[in-house]
């Protein structure tokens, strides 16, 4: 059952950023282009997301323990560090230049635009460098990566 | 120019949460895609692996069911910049969210949701570098 809710959750996450129009870099770019060809549709589909999760975890968070899994995997990372700022920055700054982040990315795969394979690609090099080049010496492999 | 689609925003606003919720009810995790990527690159495979493959399997196909559905016309999409643009912007969010530990999904929707005070750091933050390269290499740049 717990595939099976795995599944059924990237399921509705792939519907979502499609039919949201995520998937299409060029929507996503006007949503930043606050100067220009402003296109504020990613508002409703944050809010609406927002809106849904909020309500939801609060729901799921009263229950003793997921329905699949013995506890919840939350992270335990607490306070601002100068490398979750630096990530955020880095990431503002290949998001606006692509329109591309990486759930709506790997979704477009399957239009099957070069662009896409590239972008998807060259975040793989990315991941793989980061953990390369920043993981802390007393970190297990991994451990950056558990907030999503 | 993209219409601006506040329907099919908001409806699949309600899908990306839904499928948040029912992958922290069903198996306790946060669906932030730029970790669930980055946790299939390792040299051994467990179920910590396997659940993060189904995702992501699922995420092409529901890109495919709403294709087949009508929900998106795919002659629609276009892509900002050029292959090298594109190609360094990958290199960036890669490098950015496993540095910084999540995305739009991780750190947008469930951190945010959570009340995670680095979720809302970092995505005030990344929201406002995005919006200030967009202003830079379509406006101050003349792209």
């Amino acid at each position: 059952m717990n595939r099976i809710a795995a599944l059924l959750a990237g399921l509705l996450f792939g519907a979502g950023v499609t039919l949201s129009g995520m998937v299409n870099p060029m929507k996503v770019q006007n949503f930043m282009d606050l100067f220009g060809t402003w296109d504020p549709t990613l508002i409703f589909v944050m809010g609406a997301g927002l809106i849904v999760t909020f309500i939801g975890f609060r729901i799921v968070f009263g229950w003793s323990r997921p329905m699949f899994d013995p506890s919840f995997h939350l992270p335990t990372a607490s306070g601002l560090d100068s490398r979750l700022v630096g990530g955020a920055v880095l990431f503002g700054a290949g998001w606006g230049l692509t329109g591309f982040c990486p759930g709506p990315a790997i979704a477009s795969l399957v239009f099957g635009y070069w662009p896409s394979m590239i972008f998807v690609v060259a975040m793989g090099l990315g991941i793989l460098a980061a953990r390369f080049f920043t993981r802390r010496k007393d970190e297990p492999p991994g451990a950056a990566f558990e907030e999503g | 120019m993209t219409d601006f689609t506040p329907l099919a925003g908001t409806m699949g606003g309600i899908l990306i949460g839904l499928s948040a919720v029912l992958l922290m009810g069903g198996i306790g995790r946060i669906a932030g895609l730029s970790g669930i990527l980055g946790g299939i690159f390792t040299t051994t495979w467990t179920a910590e692996q396997s659940w993060r493959a189904l995702f992501l399997a699922g995420t092409l196909g529901g890109a495919v069911v709403v294709a087949l559905l009508g929900g998106i016309d795919p002659e629609a999409i276009t892509f900002p910049g050029t292959p090298l643009t594109t190609a360094l912007g990958g290199l960036l969010v890669g490098f950015g969210t496993a540095l910084g530990a999540g995305c739009t999904s991780g750190h947008g929707i469930c951190g945010i949701s959570r009340l995670s005070v680095r979720s809302i750091v970092s995505t005030v933050v990344f929201m406002a570098v995005a919006v200030l390269t967009v202003f830079v290499v379509r406006h101050a740049m003349g792209g």
